[in-house]
Protein backbone atom coordinates (compact mmCIF):
# COMPACT_ATOMS: atom_id res chain seq x y z
CA UNK A 1 0.00 0.00 0.00
CA UNK A 2 1.48 3.27 -0.95
CA UNK A 3 0.44 5.23 1.90
CA UNK A 4 1.97 2.69 4.12
CA UNK A 5 5.19 4.93 5.74
CA UNK A 6 3.24 7.87 5.22
CA UNK A 7 0.32 6.80 7.68
CA UNK A 8 2.55 4.79 9.75
CA UNK A 9 3.86 7.85 11.91
CA UNK A 10 0.84 7.67 14.07
CA UNK A 11 0.19 7.41 17.66
CA UNK A 12 0.23 3.77 18.33
CA UNK A 13 -0.12 2.60 21.23
CA UNK A 14 3.05 1.50 23.58
CA UNK A 15 3.14 -1.95 25.29
CA UNK A 16 2.53 -0.25 28.84
CA UNK A 17 -0.52 1.60 27.18
CA UNK A 18 -1.87 -1.31 25.13
CA UNK A 19 -1.92 -3.28 28.52
CA UNK A 20 -3.61 -0.42 30.19
CA UNK A 21 -6.34 -0.30 27.11
CA UNK A 22 -6.73 -3.75 27.12
CA UNK A 23 -7.38 -4.22 31.40
CA UNK A 24 -10.06 -1.17 30.31
CA UNK A 25 -11.99 -2.82 27.50
CA UNK A 26 -11.53 -6.38 28.90
CA UNK A 27 -15.26 -5.54 30.33
CA UNK A 28 -16.62 -4.80 27.20
CA UNK A 29 -18.20 -7.64 25.41
CA UNK A 30 -18.87 -5.97 21.85
CA UNK A 31 -17.84 -2.91 19.92
CA UNK A 32 -19.59 -1.91 17.27
CA UNK A 33 -17.75 1.34 15.03
CA UNK A 34 -20.18 3.78 13.47
CA UNK A 35 -18.38 5.07 10.03
CA UNK A 36 -18.69 6.64 6.84
CA UNK A 37 -16.54 8.43 4.04
CA UNK A 38 -19.18 10.77 3.83
CA UNK A 39 -20.41 13.70 6.60
CA UNK A 40 -23.99 14.74 6.83
CA UNK A 41 -24.96 10.87 6.31
CA UNK A 42 -26.39 9.79 9.93
CA UNK A 43 -24.18 8.38 11.51
CA UNK A 44 -24.44 10.11 15.01
CA UNK A 45 -28.05 9.94 14.84
CA UNK A 46 -27.63 6.18 13.79
CA UNK A 47 -25.22 5.59 16.59
CA UNK A 48 -27.59 7.71 19.35
CA UNK A 49 -30.52 4.88 18.00
CA UNK A 50 -28.60 1.91 17.93
CA UNK A 51 -27.32 2.57 21.72
CA UNK A 52 -31.22 3.82 22.45
CA UNK A 53 -32.21 0.38 20.50
CA UNK A 54 -30.07 -1.70 22.36
CA UNK A 55 -30.29 -0.14 25.54
CA UNK A 56 -34.53 -1.07 25.43
CA UNK A 57 -33.75 -4.21 27.27
CA UNK A 58 -33.04 -3.34 30.69
CA UNK A 59 -30.89 -6.54 31.32
CA UNK A 60 -27.99 -4.80 28.24
CA UNK A 61 -25.63 -2.86 29.17
CA UNK A 62 -25.30 -0.23 26.58
CA UNK A 63 -22.17 2.69 26.20
CA UNK A 64 -21.60 5.01 23.82
CA UNK A 65 -18.79 6.67 22.67
CA UNK A 66 -18.66 10.01 20.70
CA UNK A 67 -14.84 10.71 19.06
CA UNK A 68 -15.89 13.70 16.89
CA UNK A 69 -14.26 16.07 18.82
CA UNK A 70 -14.71 18.69 16.28
CA UNK A 71 -18.02 18.48 15.76
CA UNK A 72 -19.62 16.34 18.70
CA UNK A 73 -23.74 15.42 17.25
CA UNK A 74 -23.80 13.01 20.14
CA UNK A 75 -24.83 15.04 23.63
CA UNK A 76 -27.64 16.88 21.99
CA UNK A 77 -29.06 14.05 20.22
CA UNK A 78 -29.56 12.48 23.62
CA UNK A 79 -30.67 14.99 25.59
CA UNK A 80 -27.78 15.38 27.46
CA UNK A 81 -26.58 19.15 26.15
CA UNK A 82 -24.82 20.93 29.18
CA UNK A 83 -23.80 18.03 31.23
CA UNK A 84 -20.69 17.44 32.67
CA UNK A 85 -18.01 14.25 33.42
CA UNK A 86 -17.49 13.92 36.70
CA UNK A 87 -14.23 12.32 37.72
CA UNK A 88 -14.05 10.05 40.71
CA UNK A 89 -11.13 7.43 41.75
CA UNK A 90 -11.72 5.15 39.25
CA UNK A 91 -11.76 7.53 36.55
CA UNK A 92 -14.37 9.46 34.38
CA UNK A 93 -17.86 9.04 34.66
CA UNK A 94 -19.98 8.57 31.53
CA UNK A 95 -23.09 10.87 31.42
CA UNK A 96 -26.16 8.22 31.94
CA UNK A 97 -29.42 8.70 30.00
CA UNK A 98 -30.62 5.47 31.80
CA UNK A 99 -29.15 3.90 34.27
CA UNK A 100 -27.95 0.91 31.56
CA UNK A 101 -26.66 3.61 28.66
CA UNK A 102 -23.70 5.99 29.69
CA UNK A 103 -22.50 8.76 27.58
CA UNK A 104 -19.14 10.07 26.85
CA UNK A 105 -17.99 12.91 24.57
CA UNK A 106 -16.08 15.59 24.14
CA UNK A 107 -19.10 18.02 24.44
CA UNK A 108 -19.42 17.17 27.90
CA UNK A 109 -16.00 19.03 28.30
CA UNK A 110 -16.35 21.91 26.90
CA UNK A 111 -17.82 25.61 28.97
CA UNK A 112 -20.72 26.37 26.02
CA UNK A 113 -21.44 23.87 23.07
CA UNK A 114 -20.65 27.02 20.66
CA UNK A 115 -17.07 26.73 21.65
CA UNK A 116 -14.95 25.52 18.53
CA UNK A 117 -12.08 22.54 19.18
CA UNK A 118 -9.54 23.71 16.98
CA UNK A 119 -7.24 20.73 17.58
CA UNK A 120 -4.57 19.12 15.53
CA UNK A 121 -4.44 15.41 15.01
CA UNK A 122 -2.31 15.13 18.03
CA UNK A 123 -4.20 16.63 20.48
CA UNK A 124 -7.59 14.54 19.08
CA UNK A 125 -5.97 11.29 19.28
CA UNK A 126 -4.61 11.94 22.87
CA UNK A 127 -8.11 12.74 23.76
CA UNK A 128 -9.58 9.70 22.13
CA UNK A 129 -7.23 7.56 23.96
CA UNK A 130 -8.43 9.00 27.48
CA UNK A 131 -11.93 8.13 26.63
CA UNK A 132 -10.70 4.55 26.11
CA UNK A 133 -8.52 4.10 29.21
CA UNK A 134 -9.83 6.92 31.70
CA UNK A 135 -13.51 6.56 31.44
CA UNK A 136 -15.22 3.72 33.87
CA UNK A 137 -17.61 2.62 31.56
CA UNK A 138 -17.98 -0.67 34.34
CA UNK A 139 -19.29 -4.27 32.84
CA UNK A 140 -20.75 -2.85 29.27
CA UNK A 141 -22.50 -5.70 26.86
CA UNK A 142 -22.29 -3.37 23.87
CA UNK A 143 -20.02 -0.16 23.41
CA UNK A 144 -20.59 1.60 20.31
CA UNK A 145 -18.96 4.12 19.34
CA UNK A 146 -19.70 7.42 16.91
CA UNK A 147 -17.28 8.52 14.45
CA UNK A 148 -16.29 11.81 12.65
CA UNK A 149 -16.23 11.71 8.68
CA UNK A 150 -13.37 10.38 6.94
CA UNK A 151 -10.09 8.58 7.07
CA UNK A 152 -7.56 10.25 9.12
CA UNK A 153 -6.00 10.66 12.81
CA UNK A 154 -9.82 9.69 14.51
CA UNK A 155 -10.03 6.56 12.48
CA UNK A 156 -6.38 5.45 12.11
CA UNK A 157 -6.19 5.91 16.00
CA UNK A 158 -9.37 4.37 17.53
CA UNK A 159 -8.52 1.15 15.43
CA UNK A 160 -4.48 1.18 17.11
CA UNK A 161 -6.26 1.86 20.45
CA UNK A 162 -8.76 -1.10 19.89
CA UNK A 163 -6.36 -3.41 18.48
CA UNK A 164 -5.57 -4.50 22.55
CA UNK A 165 -9.89 -5.59 22.44
CA UNK A 166 -12.20 -7.22 20.63
CA UNK A 167 -13.66 -5.58 17.83
CA UNK A 168 -16.94 -6.76 15.90
CA UNK A 169 -16.88 -4.79 13.05
CA UNK A 170 -18.24 -1.58 11.78
CA UNK A 171 -21.08 -0.27 10.50
CA UNK A 172 -20.81 1.70 7.52
CA UNK A 173 -23.57 4.19 6.65
CA UNK A 174 -24.38 6.33 3.48
CA UNK A 175 -26.51 8.23 1.43
CA UNK A 176 -28.22 6.79 -1.93
CA UNK A 177 -25.99 9.36 -4.40
CA UNK A 178 -22.77 8.37 -6.03
CA UNK A 179 -21.11 11.60 -4.32
CA UNK A 180 -21.40 9.70 -1.01
CA UNK A 181 -21.00 6.27 -2.26
CA UNK A 182 -17.51 7.63 -3.60
CA UNK A 183 -16.64 8.53 -0.20
CA UNK A 184 -17.98 5.68 1.50
CA UNK A 185 -16.23 3.12 -0.95
CA UNK A 186 -12.93 4.61 0.53
CA UNK A 187 -13.81 3.91 4.04
CA UNK A 188 -14.73 0.52 2.87
CA UNK A 189 -11.22 0.73 1.51
CA UNK A 190 -9.81 1.42 4.92
CA UNK A 191 -11.76 -1.35 7.09
CA UNK A 192 -10.12 -3.68 4.62
CA UNK A 193 -6.21 -2.05 5.22
CA UNK A 194 -6.73 -2.50 8.83
CA UNK A 195 -8.45 -5.37 9.05
CA UNK A 196 -11.94 -4.08 10.37
CA UNK A 197 -14.66 -6.49 9.87
CA UNK A 198 -17.54 -4.96 8.27
CA UNK A 199 -20.81 -5.68 9.46
CA UNK A 200 -22.74 -4.14 6.70
CA UNK A 201 -24.11 -0.68 5.12
CA UNK A 202 -26.96 1.48 5.82
CA UNK A 203 -28.38 3.47 3.58
CA UNK A 204 -30.01 6.64 5.31
CA UNK A 205 -32.12 9.12 3.56
CA UNK A 206 -33.17 6.65 0.93
CA UNK A 207 -36.40 8.15 -0.46
CA UNK A 208 -38.93 10.42 1.17
CA UNK A 209 -42.71 10.30 1.44
CA UNK A 210 -44.83 13.66 0.75
CA UNK A 211 -47.13 13.73 3.70
CA UNK A 212 -49.80 15.36 1.90
CA UNK A 213 -50.08 13.21 -1.19
CA UNK A 214 -48.03 10.29 -0.64
CA UNK A 215 -45.88 10.49 -3.56
CA UNK A 216 -42.55 9.21 -3.27
CA UNK A 217 -39.27 11.55 -4.07
CA UNK A 218 -35.92 10.21 -4.21
CA UNK A 219 -34.18 13.50 -2.73
CA UNK A 220 -30.69 11.93 -3.60
CA UNK A 221 -31.51 10.06 -6.23
CA UNK A 222 -29.32 6.45 -6.42
CA UNK A 223 -27.78 7.54 -10.16
CA UNK A 224 -25.65 4.17 -9.71
CA UNK A 225 -27.87 2.21 -7.94
CA UNK A 226 -26.99 3.54 -4.35
CA UNK A 227 -25.81 1.55 -1.58
CA UNK A 228 -28.13 -2.04 -2.92
CA UNK A 229 -25.55 -2.06 -6.26
CA UNK A 230 -22.05 -0.94 -4.62
CA UNK A 231 -22.92 -3.67 -1.48
CA UNK A 232 -23.52 -6.41 -4.24
CA UNK A 233 -19.99 -5.24 -6.41
CA UNK A 234 -18.31 -4.83 -2.91
CA UNK A 235 -19.89 -8.27 -1.88
CA UNK A 236 -20.90 -6.49 1.57
CA UNK A 237 -23.87 -7.17 3.43
CA UNK A 238 -26.83 -4.08 2.92
CA UNK A 239 -28.73 -4.07 6.27
CA UNK A 240 -31.15 -1.79 5.44
CA UNK A 241 -32.68 1.49 4.08
CA UNK A 242 -34.34 4.23 6.53
CA UNK A 243 -36.28 6.87 3.92
CA UNK A 244 -36.17 10.45 5.26
CA UNK A 245 -39.02 11.23 8.18
CA UNK A 246 -38.52 15.06 9.19
CA UNK A 247 -39.56 13.71 12.51
CA UNK A 248 -35.87 12.01 12.69
CA UNK A 249 -34.45 15.33 12.49
CA UNK A 250 -36.78 16.92 15.27
CA UNK A 251 -36.31 14.24 17.49
CA UNK A 252 -32.26 14.26 17.52
CA UNK A 253 -32.23 18.53 17.72
CA UNK A 254 -34.94 18.10 21.00
CA UNK A 255 -32.54 14.98 22.09
CA UNK A 256 -35.49 12.45 22.29
CA UNK A 257 -35.30 8.81 21.04
CA UNK A 258 -37.26 8.85 17.39
CA UNK A 259 -37.74 5.21 17.83
CA UNK A 260 -39.66 5.72 21.18
CA UNK A 261 -41.27 9.16 19.49
CA UNK A 262 -42.35 8.29 16.11
CA UNK A 263 -42.95 4.11 17.07
CA UNK A 264 -45.14 3.77 13.54
CA UNK A 265 -42.44 5.03 11.09
CA UNK A 266 -41.51 3.34 8.48
CA UNK A 267 -37.85 5.09 9.25
CA UNK A 268 -38.81 3.15 12.82
CA UNK A 269 -39.58 0.07 11.45
CA UNK A 270 -36.27 -0.13 9.11
CA UNK A 271 -34.21 1.26 12.19
CA UNK A 272 -35.24 -1.33 14.44
CA UNK A 273 -34.97 -4.19 11.71
CA UNK A 274 -31.13 -2.76 11.32
CA UNK A 275 -30.31 -3.11 14.86
CA UNK A 276 -31.83 -6.65 15.24
CA UNK A 277 -29.21 -7.82 12.45
CA UNK A 278 -26.78 -5.93 14.11
CA UNK A 279 -26.95 -7.93 17.63
CA UNK A 280 -27.58 -11.02 15.69
CA UNK A 281 -24.21 -10.20 14.26
CA UNK A 282 -22.53 -9.71 17.37
CA UNK A 283 -23.81 -12.32 19.05
CA UNK A 284 -23.64 -15.07 16.75
CA UNK A 285 -19.60 -14.07 16.36
CA UNK A 286 -19.89 -14.42 19.95
CA UNK A 287 -20.87 -17.86 20.13
CA UNK A 288 -18.69 -18.69 17.21
CA UNK A 289 -15.74 -17.65 19.71
CA UNK A 290 -17.11 -19.30 22.69
CA UNK A 291 -17.22 -22.51 20.36
CA UNK A 292 -13.55 -22.29 20.16
CA UNK A 293 -12.79 -21.49 23.36
CA UNK B 1 4.95 33.69 -4.07
CA UNK B 2 2.66 32.11 -6.68
CA UNK B 3 -0.36 32.80 -4.46
CA UNK B 4 -0.29 36.53 -5.15
CA UNK B 5 -2.15 36.00 -8.39
CA UNK B 6 -5.29 35.94 -6.80
CA UNK B 7 -7.54 38.62 -6.76
CA UNK B 8 -10.38 37.18 -4.34
CA UNK B 9 -10.33 34.23 -2.42
CA UNK B 10 -13.10 32.83 -0.45
CA UNK B 11 -13.05 30.18 1.59
CA UNK B 12 -16.11 27.59 1.54
CA UNK B 13 -16.42 26.45 5.32
CA UNK B 14 -19.16 24.63 7.39
CA UNK B 15 -18.54 22.86 11.03
CA UNK B 16 -20.95 20.06 10.21
CA UNK B 17 -20.07 17.66 6.91
CA UNK B 18 -22.92 17.21 4.71
CA UNK B 19 -24.51 20.37 4.28
CA UNK B 20 -23.41 21.20 0.88
CA UNK B 21 -20.32 22.76 0.75
CA UNK B 22 -18.56 21.08 -2.03
CA UNK B 23 -21.65 21.41 -4.19
CA UNK B 24 -22.28 24.96 -3.52
CA UNK B 25 -17.99 25.17 -3.82
CA UNK B 26 -18.82 23.66 -7.55
CA UNK B 27 -21.51 26.14 -8.41
CA UNK B 28 -20.03 29.28 -7.18
CA UNK B 29 -16.82 28.83 -9.52
CA UNK B 30 -19.28 27.68 -11.99
CA UNK B 31 -21.14 30.62 -11.57
CA UNK B 32 -18.58 33.25 -11.22
CA UNK B 33 -16.57 31.79 -14.93
CA UNK B 34 -20.16 32.40 -16.64
CA UNK B 35 -18.25 35.69 -17.43
CA UNK B 36 -15.61 34.55 -19.92
CA UNK B 37 -13.56 37.43 -18.92
CA UNK B 38 -13.37 36.27 -15.51
CA UNK B 39 -10.75 33.97 -14.30
CA UNK B 40 -11.67 31.44 -11.69
CA UNK B 41 -9.91 28.77 -9.69
CA UNK B 42 -11.49 25.65 -7.85
CA UNK B 43 -9.19 24.18 -5.13
CA UNK B 44 -10.61 21.40 -2.89
CA UNK B 45 -8.65 20.47 0.29
CA UNK B 46 -10.64 17.74 1.11
CA UNK B 47 -8.35 15.30 1.27
CA UNK B 48 -10.17 12.04 2.92
CA UNK B 49 -13.20 12.63 0.80
CA UNK B 50 -12.37 14.99 -2.56
CA UNK B 51 -16.08 15.55 -3.69
CA UNK B 52 -15.15 18.04 -6.02
CA UNK B 53 -13.62 16.26 -9.58
CA UNK B 54 -16.33 14.20 -9.66
CA UNK B 55 -19.14 17.67 -9.37
CA UNK B 56 -17.26 19.15 -12.16
CA UNK B 57 -17.49 16.27 -14.04
CA UNK B 58 -13.55 15.57 -13.90
CA UNK B 59 -13.44 12.27 -12.58
CA UNK B 60 -10.15 10.61 -14.07
CA UNK B 61 -8.19 13.47 -14.85
CA UNK B 62 -4.77 13.57 -13.93
CA UNK B 63 -2.71 16.12 -13.43
CA UNK B 64 0.08 17.44 -15.57
CA UNK B 65 3.47 18.84 -14.18
CA UNK B 66 5.55 21.11 -16.27
CA UNK B 67 8.60 24.09 -15.57
CA UNK B 68 5.80 26.20 -14.00
CA UNK B 69 4.49 23.52 -11.44
CA UNK B 70 1.90 21.42 -11.20
CA UNK B 71 -1.40 22.01 -14.18
CA UNK B 72 -4.73 22.71 -12.84
CA UNK B 73 -7.49 20.65 -14.78
CA UNK B 74 -10.02 22.40 -16.71
CA UNK B 75 -13.29 22.26 -17.14
CA UNK B 76 -13.27 25.84 -19.55
CA UNK B 77 -10.96 27.77 -20.65
CA UNK B 78 -11.40 30.13 -17.35
CA UNK B 79 -12.18 27.34 -14.74
CA UNK B 80 -9.46 25.35 -13.06
CA UNK B 81 -9.50 22.88 -10.78
CA UNK B 82 -7.15 21.30 -8.18
CA UNK B 83 -8.30 18.23 -5.79
CA UNK B 84 -6.40 15.17 -4.45
CA UNK B 85 -8.75 13.40 -6.10
CA UNK B 86 -6.62 14.15 -9.57
CA UNK B 87 -3.59 12.21 -7.82
CA UNK B 88 -5.03 8.70 -7.00
CA UNK B 89 -4.84 5.55 -9.46
CA UNK B 90 -8.83 5.10 -8.70
CA UNK B 91 -11.75 7.19 -7.37
CA UNK B 92 -12.34 4.46 -4.61
CA UNK B 93 -8.41 4.78 -3.14
CA UNK B 94 -8.43 6.19 0.48
CA UNK B 95 -6.18 8.64 1.24
CA UNK B 96 -5.48 7.21 5.25
CA UNK B 97 -3.02 10.65 6.03
CA UNK B 98 -2.76 11.71 9.28
CA UNK B 99 -2.66 15.69 9.71
CA UNK B 100 1.32 16.53 8.82
CA UNK B 101 0.89 14.94 5.44
CA UNK B 102 -2.62 16.40 4.85
CA UNK B 103 -0.85 19.79 5.61
CA UNK B 104 1.99 18.79 3.69
CA UNK B 105 -0.35 18.31 0.43
CA UNK B 106 -2.63 21.52 1.33
CA UNK B 107 0.59 23.55 1.08
CA UNK B 108 1.66 22.28 -2.40
CA UNK B 109 -1.40 23.29 -3.55
CA UNK B 110 -0.82 26.50 -2.76
CA UNK B 111 2.62 26.84 -3.81
CA UNK B 112 3.78 24.81 -6.51
CA UNK B 113 -0.04 24.20 -9.17
CA UNK B 114 0.57 27.36 -11.43
CA UNK B 115 -3.07 28.99 -11.27
CA UNK B 116 -1.60 32.04 -13.45
CA UNK B 117 -3.57 35.14 -12.81
CA UNK B 118 -6.53 34.42 -11.07
CA UNK B 119 -9.99 36.47 -10.43
CA UNK B 120 -11.56 34.26 -7.96
CA UNK B 121 -9.90 31.19 -5.94
CA UNK B 122 -12.42 29.57 -4.03
CA UNK B 123 -11.35 27.00 -1.81
CA UNK B 124 -13.46 23.90 -0.70
CA UNK B 125 -12.63 22.50 2.90
CA UNK B 126 -13.84 19.75 5.05
CA UNK B 127 -16.33 19.65 8.18
CA UNK B 128 -14.79 20.48 11.22
CA UNK B 129 -12.32 22.88 12.88
CA UNK B 130 -8.79 21.00 12.37
CA UNK B 131 -5.56 20.66 10.99
CA UNK B 132 -6.98 21.72 6.93
CA UNK B 133 -8.41 24.82 8.50
CA UNK B 134 -5.57 25.87 10.73
CA UNK B 135 -2.95 25.21 7.83
CA UNK B 136 -5.71 26.70 5.18
CA UNK B 137 -5.46 30.01 7.24
CA UNK B 138 -1.76 30.17 8.20
CA UNK B 139 -0.57 29.82 4.43
CA UNK B 140 -2.71 32.22 3.27
CA UNK B 141 -1.85 34.36 5.71
CA UNK B 142 0.29 36.37 3.92
CA UNK B 143 -2.26 36.96 0.45
CA UNK B 144 -5.88 38.46 1.02
CA UNK B 145 -8.45 36.21 2.01
CA UNK B 146 -11.91 38.07 1.23
CA UNK B 147 -13.33 36.15 3.66
CA UNK B 148 -15.24 32.43 4.58
CA UNK B 149 -18.56 31.72 3.32
CA UNK B 150 -20.73 29.08 5.98
CA UNK B 151 -22.90 26.25 4.97
CA UNK B 152 -25.35 24.89 6.80
CA UNK B 153 -28.55 23.03 6.93
CA UNK B 154 -31.78 24.13 8.66
CA UNK B 155 -31.34 21.83 11.84
CA UNK B 156 -29.81 22.94 15.40
CA UNK B 157 -27.66 19.92 15.25
CA UNK B 158 -26.29 21.55 11.85
CA UNK B 159 -25.99 25.03 13.34
CA UNK B 160 -24.27 23.78 16.83
CA UNK B 161 -21.53 22.97 14.50
CA UNK B 162 -21.40 25.99 12.33
CA UNK B 163 -21.48 28.26 15.41
CA UNK B 164 -18.31 26.41 16.49
CA UNK B 165 -17.09 27.21 12.59
CA UNK B 166 -18.13 30.68 13.28
CA UNK B 167 -15.94 30.57 16.40
CA UNK B 168 -13.19 29.50 14.58
CA UNK B 169 -13.61 32.40 11.62
CA UNK B 170 -13.01 35.25 14.76
CA UNK B 171 -10.57 33.27 16.86
CA UNK B 172 -8.32 33.41 13.03
CA UNK B 173 -9.83 36.57 12.27
CA UNK B 174 -11.07 35.32 9.14
CA UNK B 175 -13.95 37.36 8.32
CA UNK B 176 -17.44 35.97 7.61
CA UNK B 177 -18.93 36.70 4.34
CA UNK B 178 -21.73 35.48 5.53
CA UNK B 179 -24.48 31.62 5.30
CA UNK B 180 -25.79 30.10 3.23
CA UNK B 181 -28.77 27.37 4.11
CA UNK B 182 -29.18 24.82 1.66
CA UNK B 183 -32.10 22.19 2.48
CA UNK B 184 -34.44 24.77 3.41
CA UNK B 185 -37.34 22.69 2.46
CA UNK B 186 -38.63 20.67 -0.38
CA UNK B 187 -41.82 21.29 -2.47
CA UNK B 188 -43.27 17.88 -3.57
CA UNK B 189 -43.33 17.40 -7.16
CA UNK B 190 -46.91 16.16 -7.74
CA UNK B 191 -49.15 18.34 -4.92
CA UNK B 192 -46.65 21.20 -4.25
CA UNK B 193 -46.70 20.33 -0.59
CA UNK B 194 -43.97 22.01 1.09
CA UNK B 195 -42.00 19.71 3.55
CA UNK B 196 -39.32 20.53 5.97
CA UNK B 197 -37.37 17.74 6.33
CA UNK B 198 -34.66 18.98 7.97
CA UNK B 199 -37.41 21.40 10.58
CA UNK B 200 -35.49 24.55 11.29
CA UNK B 201 -36.49 23.63 15.30
CA UNK B 202 -34.49 26.81 16.34
CA UNK B 203 -35.44 29.55 13.75
CA UNK B 204 -32.75 27.91 11.65
CA UNK B 205 -29.79 29.48 9.90
CA UNK B 206 -31.84 32.71 9.80
CA UNK B 207 -32.00 33.47 13.76
CA UNK B 208 -28.93 32.37 14.17
CA UNK B 209 -27.30 34.92 11.87
CA UNK B 210 -29.43 37.42 13.71
CA UNK B 211 -27.83 36.44 17.36
CA UNK B 212 -24.48 36.48 15.65
CA UNK B 213 -24.87 39.85 13.62
CA UNK B 214 -23.94 37.66 10.50
CA UNK B 215 -24.94 38.10 7.27
CA UNK B 216 -27.61 35.41 5.81
CA UNK B 217 -27.05 35.14 2.27
CA UNK B 218 -29.70 32.59 0.98
CA UNK B 219 -31.43 29.70 1.74
CA UNK B 220 -31.82 27.05 -0.96
CA UNK B 221 -34.39 24.95 -1.08
CA UNK B 222 -34.17 20.89 -1.64
CA UNK B 223 -34.28 19.88 -5.37
CA UNK B 224 -33.52 16.35 -6.79
CA UNK B 225 -31.90 17.53 -9.69
CA UNK B 226 -28.68 18.57 -7.56
CA UNK B 227 -27.81 15.67 -6.08
CA UNK B 228 -28.58 14.30 -9.59
CA UNK B 229 -26.44 17.19 -11.28
CA UNK B 230 -23.69 16.65 -8.96
CA UNK B 231 -23.21 12.81 -9.59
CA UNK B 232 -23.18 13.40 -13.27
CA UNK B 233 -20.95 16.36 -13.24
CA UNK B 234 -23.33 18.54 -14.12
CA UNK B 235 -24.22 22.16 -14.36
CA UNK B 236 -27.09 22.64 -12.08
CA UNK B 237 -27.77 25.71 -12.61
CA UNK B 238 -27.46 25.17 -16.44
CA UNK B 239 -29.33 21.84 -16.25
CA UNK B 240 -32.33 23.54 -14.11
CA UNK B 241 -31.90 27.25 -14.52
CA UNK B 242 -36.07 27.60 -13.43
CA UNK B 243 -35.43 25.64 -10.65
CA UNK B 244 -36.03 28.24 -7.25
CA UNK B 245 -32.71 26.72 -6.15
CA UNK B 246 -31.44 27.60 -9.30
CA UNK B 247 -32.65 31.10 -8.72
CA UNK B 248 -31.27 31.11 -5.18
CA UNK B 249 -27.76 30.22 -5.83
CA UNK B 250 -27.56 32.82 -8.10
CA UNK B 251 -28.67 35.76 -5.89
CA UNK B 252 -26.16 34.19 -3.67
CA UNK B 253 -23.05 34.23 -5.65
CA UNK B 254 -24.38 37.45 -7.15
CA UNK B 255 -24.78 39.06 -3.61
CA UNK B 256 -21.73 37.64 -2.76
CA UNK B 257 -19.59 39.16 -5.69
CA UNK B 258 -20.94 42.69 -5.62
CA UNK B 259 -20.82 43.05 -1.83
CA UNK B 260 -17.81 42.06 -0.46
CA UNK B 261 -15.24 41.27 -3.65
CA UNK B 262 -16.28 44.39 -5.64
CA UNK B 263 -13.91 47.18 -2.85
CA UNK B 264 -10.56 45.53 -4.74
CA UNK B 265 -10.94 45.49 -8.32
CA UNK B 266 -7.92 46.45 -9.36
CA UNK B 267 -5.96 44.35 -7.49
CA UNK B 268 -5.15 42.38 -10.25
CA UNK B 269 -3.59 45.53 -12.72
CA UNK B 270 -1.32 46.05 -9.23
CA UNK B 271 0.28 43.01 -9.91
CA UNK B 272 0.84 42.93 -13.68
Amino acid sequence: CPNQRLCAAGAAPDPAEAAELRARLRSVKHTVLVLSGKGGVGKSTFSALLARGLAARDDTQVALLDIDICGPSVPRMMGLEGEQVHQSGSGWSPVYVEENLGVMSVGFLLSSPDDAVIWRGPKKNGLIKQFLRDVDWGEVDYLIIDTPPGTSDEHLSIVQYLSAAHVDGAVIITTPQEVSLQDVRKEINFCRKVKLPIIGVVENMSGFICPKCKNESQIFPPTTGGAEKMCQNLNISLLGKVPLDPQIGKSCDKGQSFLAEVPESPATLSYRSIIQRIQEYCELQHSQEEKII
